[in-house]
């Protein structure tokens, strides 16, 4: 295989690992802040263990997290130095700053969050977890707007010719606020929350089938259902507002999600189906007028085409189309799931439905598949441009960089990311299995609550 | 160097500089502690230096990413020269760096013996691994790496093995063996704090013999890094503080004060860095045998606009850094106790 080809299986195979662990952070420590919180409030010592538990399993995140997500920030200069060179003055900023307001954030006071239980009082507690929290959450913000600026790049000029040309910023504000960004932030948050709830909801579920555990479990999946059920609508806001982005400012991605050849008015939204790319059209279930509807609010405006695109900009179709449909096919599901669950749950037969409780345990992989496929359409839709309409992925690569080392690179991460796979399941399920603690039930030391004048 | 007049290229050659220094002091003892690691056999001992570190190695390695972030933004040239040039070298160096980290984090999950037998190997190895090839990069930006008009890096993986940096990769590790070692004495009690003490002591003797044969390797064979020392006599005083920081490590240790010992330690690592960074400035990527194609502060930076954001930058994240990172320091001073959260 050419170079070309192996540098881009490592950076998507590389990236596409590390991301299954920063959507589980992010959304489990929302949920560790509200957990906290309402142990703070309630004083119900379950809050406290579900705390204490999930913490545990956030450290176990973190940590791989952090391992993965340290060979991405190298991989941007090893395997995309021409890239490099190229938006460093722009993209390296977003880097930087990520480092400085979230990472330090976010792993200074994970130490407290981890270790400094009985060291500090309850409340600096709950303010460390807040700032893990926090430093997680600008992690998305930065790494987004450095990723947003590659699709839709702003307040930029290029400077130089040929081999020496580069992008240098003229208007900060306009690189972070870039057309796609804030969009694409919320999407990509919505999903994280949507994650870690869904993790939650699952060792509940798990837990009430299995009888033990009951208040704990049955706590868990209250907090887990509202998360789960609030992340999953604003994430349909957001789905819609972002594909109106896509369709306003990277048109060809559009028209490959829907497999959509002729700009047409009254367009159709396939609903199911696939690409038939050899006579460019699409086979399935479609309605009529409804992706019209959709991203122009009109069903007369015509949404653009593939054809209307020269076919060396056009992205790969068939890739896109599944990689988007497979996202939002399980977006709508975890709508039903986490709206049903919530339901039966305000009706107080949850816990009597063993069928949907085999259904919440096994939802926890539905985030987990839909970030993966959300990410995957998004870069793969952006092809075959590495900065959208400036730079294409062939002109990225490193220039000093043989197959053979990207070969050998690539054989290595196949081997250590499958171990760290292997042993993050065997340790999440052993911690699933093992379940809370019952002295996190007795609160001791600076936890203990103090004593409440009138009881 | 004009000192009358402080460009932001030469602020930002200072800000990358102080990033990477952060960096080798801080996560340079929790690398040092993984060097030791293996030193000892007992598992509660073992334990005890895993939650000496903790805490914080996680917050340490940030000054890598960060360095690494601002490097990027900074100086892109540099960046994608050196990490496309040092592929393998860096690639390894990740694989180091992932060991070391999930190690910590899987070793203390379950009891078998052959599971945090292989977990402690994973850490030390990852450890010593990571601080060699540290050493040797630092060696080869020292020695100059041979670099096209293009600005691209024209060698191979194997010519990066030279003495020279392979010489300056073992410094490297013997310092910070040294410093864990200090850092680990600073946090522990009883008999393991003795023996700390007594691995601090040959480490340093260690790396006094590496230092010395690194100086007169570089007086010799390395002409262009001490050229500015040449030009500038007075700058031996900063050797001569270095030396100082390590005798005083000696001598607070003589007299059984740990804390002092380890400042000691970490004014030694900076005024190496301070010697390294004087040497090279202008240039952050020496070129051999072709020094016009250096890569320099001028050269490889990206625009002044740029550079002016990127202070605004860290002008607002750098002491809010410093304030919280020392407060949580200061919440996990003192000696380590085992108790069930720990690792």
């Amino acid at each position: 295989m050419d170079v070309l080809t192996l540098a881009r299986i490592q950076f998507g195979g590389t990236i596409a690992f590390h991301y299954i662990y920063p959507p589980l952070s992010i959304g489990l420590a929302v949920l560790l802040v509200i957990m906290e919180a309402t142990w703070l409030k309630t004083r119900n010592p379950v809050y406290h263990q579900m705390a204490r538990f999930w913490t545990k399993v956030f450290a176990l995140t973190f940590a791989i997290g952090v391992a993965t997500g340290i060979v991405m920030e190298f991989e941007f200069g090893t395997n995309w130095a021409t890239y490099s060179r190229y938006v460093g003055d722009v993209f390296g900023s977003a880097l930087a700053a990520e480092g400085i307001f979230a990472f330090f954030l976010e792993s200074g006071f994970l130490a407290v969050l981890l270790f400094g239980w009985d060291k500090v009082s309850r409340g600096w507690h709950f303010f460390s977890t807040c700032m893990v929290c926090l430093g997680a959450h600008f992690s998305a913000v930065w790494i987004v707007v450095a990723n947003s600026w590659m699709q839709t790049p702003a307040g930029y000029h290029i400077v130089g010719q040929g081999m020496h040309a580069r992008a240098e910023i003229t208007d900060f504000w306009q690189v972070v606020f870039n057309p796609s960004s804030m969009d694409r932030l919320f999407h990509t948050l919505c999903g994280a929350w949507q994650t870690g709830a869904f993790l939650v909801i699952s060792v509940g579920a798990w837990y009430v089938l299995k009888n033990k555990f009951t208040d704990f479990a049955r706590a868990s999946l209250r907090i887990g259902l509202t998360v789960g059920l609030v992340a999953s609508l604003l994430q349909l806001g957001s789905g819609d507002s972002s594909a109106r982005g896509v369709a306003k400012n990277q048109p060809a991605k559009l028209a490959a999600f829907e497999g959509l050849y002729n700009t047409t008015s009254n367009a159709p939204l396939t609903l199911i189906g696939w690409v038939d790319e050899k006579n460019e059209k699409v086979i399935g279930l479609q309605w009529p007028g409804l992706l019209s509807l959709l991203v122009h609010r009109n069903l007369h405006t015509p949404v653009t085409g593939l054809n209307d695109f020269l076919p060396g900009d056009r992205p790969p179709v068939k890739a896109s189309f599944i990689f988007f449909h497979g996202m939002v096919g399980i977006g709508f599901a975890l709508i039903g799931i986490t709206a049903l669950g919530c339901f039966y749950l305000w009706r107080k037969v949850l816990f009597q439905k063993r069928w949907m409780l085999w259904v919440l345990v096994f939802s926890a992989l539905g985030p987990q598949i839909g970030n993966q496929l959300g990410w995957f359409a998004a870069e793969v839709g952006r092809q075959p441009w590495i900065v959208y309409g400036l730079l294409r992925t062939p002109e990225g690569l490193s220039a000093v960089v043989k197959a053979n080392v990207v070969l050998t690179s690539l054989i290595l991460f196949t081997v250590i990311y499958f171990l760290l796979f292997t042993v993050f399941i065997y340790l999440l399920n052993d911690k699933i299995r093992h379940g809370p603690d019952e002295a996190d039930l007795k609160p001791a030391g600076k936890l203990a609550l103090p004593k409440r004048p009138n009881t | 160097m004009n000192s009358g007049h402080l460009d932001l290229n030469t602020v930002w050659f200072i800000l990358v500089g102080v990033l990477f220094t952060g960096y080798v002091m801080l996560d340079g003892f929790d690398l040092g502690i993984g060097a030791l690691h293996l030193f000892t056999k007992d598992d509660a001992e073992r334990r005890t230096l895993l939650n000496a570190i903790g805490p914080v190695w996680d917050g340490n390695e940030v000054w890598l990413i960060t360095g690494g972030g601002a490097l990027f933004a900074a100086f892109p040239n540099a960046y994608a020269t050196v990490f496309s040039g040092f592929y393998l070298a860096f690639m390894l160096l990740l694989m180091a760096l992932i060991f070391r980290a999930v190690s910590i984090e899987f070793r203390s999950k379950q009891p078998m013996r052959w599971w945090r037998q292989t977990w402690d190997i994973g850490f030390s190895t990852g450890s010593l691994v990571a601080s060699l090839l540290i050493g040797v990069a630092l060696g080869n930006i020292a020695w100059g790496i041979p670099i096209d008009e293009r600005g691209e890096f024209a060698g191979t993986f194997l010519g990066l093995l030279k003495p020279y940096p392979l010489l300056l990769g073992v410094t490297t590790v013997t310092l910070f063996m040294m410093h864990g070692a200090i850092y680990g004495a600073l946090k522990t009690e009883g008999a393991l704090h003795d023996k700390l003490r007594r691995w601090a002591m040959r480490s340093i003797l260690f790396f006094v013999i590496c230092a010395a044969t690194t100086t007169v390797a570089t007086l010799f064979c390395v002409p262009h890094m001490t050229g500015r020392m040449r030009a500038n006599p007075w700058l031996f005083t900063i050797v001569l503080a270095n030396m100082l920081a390590i005798a005083n490590i000696l001598r607070e240790f003589h007299h059984g004060r740990d804390w002092r010992a380890f400042v000691s330690s970490c004014a030694a690592m900076i005024t190496l860095m301070v010697l390294f960074g004087l040497n090279m400035y202008p240039n952050l990527v020496y070129s051999l045998p072709n020094p016009e194609n250096s890569l320099t502060i001028y050269n490889a930076s990206s625009s002044p606009k740029t550079l002016g954001i990127m202070l605004v930058i860290a002008g607002i994240g750098v002491p809010v850094v410093i304030a919280y990172t020392v407060c949580i320091y200061w919440i996990f001073r003192g000696k380590v106790k085992l108790d069930r959260m720990s690792y």
